[in-house]
């Protein structure tokens, strides 16, 4: 439509100053007949998120729950025939009762404490840094430390784990020319924190984004009157961006939060470039094995369904213990 | 005002000394831990088997491995790393386009009606953003299972169309973006709705969906624990689980290494290339959704 104004028709850009329009007209009546077509057009815009959300996300749910409760048993005798029936919980006893996941859990703990508190603390300082002034290479830092995002957790593990072999790792060369053997990122002690390592990398630099993106939506004249009141760069970073700062943090750590609790790809990776990451060193791996290389779906599925749950409870009860001091703080 | 900033940034630079170029120093170090391993990779790629464990880590090789790695590579069972390339390509975009599609008609729906149900249904989205999708995987396979789904293209593809924070993050950009006045006044003209949402909502929403793209685009690029469990077949593997069996057979044959890592090289150029043109859409609010470019 290359003149609008001119067209007899009524047409949207017509319509364009119409804000007045309607502000005169008031609130428009809503007829009970044009309310049901809205309703019917608001469904059917539902419908393609609504199947796939049963179809990829309730079902599997409430399959896994149904499967956890089942077990399948050989009866009669010779190859006999394999019969699945009801077990009540006993899958969900023998999955908690095996030392196996509770050893992956304790590993996954202190995973998690080195990952997460490190990776958002360098996201939130760098996130600062790159909202400060007088800081310099600011562009090129903030494309160097968010390209990892951009490098699959499997890629990742592989540069990483070249890299902490003692023929190809540049610390091991380091070391060695101050005489001292290197330390092993591979061996029993230090391989959770090699591990840890490779989330640290490719996660710091998407939290960074979203931090430094919710500090580019701040008003810049709340800093020029701190400013005129003498605060300085680190002031204003610890009195008033960091305060502001609170909600993309709860949010970020939440999402950091489940994401660590269903590390897979990077120690699974591993594992051909080490012989200390076993086949249940995290729980999804464990699930892994029990599902697929031991058969055995249902202790796969009540394992599931308690990683879930566990996820769930610790999500929920973080958000609200940090909404708790989110808003202390405002009080 | 200008003037008071430049006063105060002078005298402090002037008295900081090593404390002013501290925080600049702090960022680049940052920037260079970042690059350690990508530097690693383009320089371990020009390296034959030979060189890869014996010379310094970061000196190119010397004697053309990089050709050598990427004929080696092509020839990998006659093309297969290509085919995995082209996988890649095809669950990434069209897994991500048909996900914006889904996202923005959900997400403008949640945004601009007021139907029955409205809150519950974005209560429940909400939710879903919570559920760890990884632990669904085992039982998602077992369910295409049942259909006879496994092992194809749709059984990587579907379960990566939903995006429940893709839909929270258009809810938002339709709320922000799309003005009430412009959807009535089409409404008093006559249009129906499906076409006010493709003619008014959608073009508004644009930078908005660019993201939610390109969130879904890496997230689907980089996944690696649903194509393997769903897929059997090495032909239908994306990059991921196809690097990840190489370096399996590595662990036998270590000339497969430096396919590896060139094939690990290679692997991430393309969104590294997408990364450095769609910069301006890496703004991501995930409070208020809101894409500041």
């Amino acid at each position: 439509m290359p003149f609008p104004s001119r067209s007899s028709g009524p047409s949207t850009s017509d319509r364009l100053p119409g804000s007045d329009r309607s502000a005169r007209s008031g609130r428009p009546v809503r007829s009970g007949r044009s309310a049901r077509v809205r309703n019917r057009a608001a469904y059917l815009f539902l419908t393609p998120a609504t199947v796939l959300f049963l179809a990829f996300l309730v079902a599997p749910i409430c399959y896994a729950v149904v499967l956890s409760t089942r077990a399948s048993t050989v009866t009669g005798g010779g190859i006999g025939v394999r019969v699945e029936r009801f077990v009540g919980l006993r899958n969900y006893r023998d999955a908690l009762s095996d030392p196996e996941l509770w050893q992956s859990m304790v590993r996954l703990l202190w995973y998690g404490l080195i990952v997460v508190p490190v990776m958002l603390g360098c996201a939130l300082l760098f996130a600062l840094l790159l909202d400060a002034r007088r800081v310099r290479a600011k562009r090129f830092s903030r494309i160097a430390i968010f390209l990892p995002y951009a490098v699959p957790g499997v890629v990742a593990t592989l540069l990483w784990g070249f890299l902490y072999l003692p023929d190809i790792s540049p610390l091991h060369d380091l070391f060695g020319l101050v005489g001292l053997a290197a330390p092993d990122p591979l061996g029993p002690e230090l391989v959770i924190g090699a591990v840890a390592n490779i989330a640290i990398w490719g996660g710091t630099g998407f939290n960074m984004i979203v931090l430094y993106t919710s500090l580019r939506a701040v008003p810049s004249e709340l800093y020029d009157a701190a400013r005129i009141d003498g605060c300085g760069e680190i002031g204003l970073a610890t009195r008033i961006k960091i305060p502001l700062l609170v909600p993309a943090l709860v949010m970020t750590g939440i999402f950091s939060l489940i994401a660590t609790l269903q590390v897979y790809s990077e120690p699974a990776t591993l594992r051909p470039l080490t012989n200390t990451i076993s086949s249940t060193w995290v729980p999804l791996m464990k699930v892994y094995r029990d599902a697929f290389v031991n058969g055995d779906p249902y202790l796969a599925a009540a394992t599931s369904v308690v990683l879930a749950l566990g996820t769930l409870v610790v999500s929920l009860g973080l958000l609200r213990v940090l909404q708790d001091r989110a808003f202390g703080e405002e009080r | 005002m200008s003037r008071v900033s430049v006063t105060t940034a002078a005298g402090s630079s002037r008295r900081g000394g090593i404390a002013a170029v501290l925080p600049t120093v702090a960022l680049l170090l940052g920037a260079v831990y970042c690059l350690i391993p990508v530097v690693w990779v383009v320089v371990a790629a020009t390296k034959t088997p030979g060189e890869l464990f014996s010379t310094f880590s970061f000196l190119p090789g010397t004697r053309g491995g990089l050709a050598d790695n990427l004929s080696q590579l092509s020839g990998y069972r006659s093309g297969e790393f290509w085919r995995w390339g082209l996988n890649t390509a095809l669950y990434a975009g069209v897994g991500a386009g048909l996900s914006v599609a889904v996202s923005a008609v959900a997400g403008y729906a949640l945004a601009k009606y007021r139907f029955p149900g409205r809150t519950a249904a974005f209560n429940v989205l909400l939710a879903g953003v919570l559920v760890p999708q990884i632990t669904l995987a085992i039982p998602q396979y077992l369910l295409l299972a049942e259909v006879g789904l496994t092992d194809t293209y749709w059984s990587v593809l579907l379960p990566s169309i939903l995006s429940p924070y893709g839909i929270y993050l258009s809810r938002i950009y339709a709320t922000a973006a799309v003005p009430d006045e412009m959807v009535e006044a089409a409404r008093i003209d006559g249009a129906g709705e499906f076409r006010i949402f493709t003619s008014i909502a959608v073009p508004t929403m644009v930078p908005g969906l660019v993201t939610v793209f390109l969130l879904q685009f890496v997230a689907v690029w980089t996944n690696f624990l649903l194509p393997y469990i769903m897929l059997a077949d090495d032909r239908k593997f994306p990059l991921t689980v196809g690097l990840f069996t190489m370096l399996n057979q590595g662990a036998d044959q270590p000339a497969l290494n430096t396919l590896v890592i060139t094939g690990a090289l290679l692997a991430v150029i393309p969104l590294i290339a997408l990364f450095l043109v769609l910069q301006r859409f890496w703004s991501i609010d995930l409070v208020s959704g809101g894409v500041k470019a």
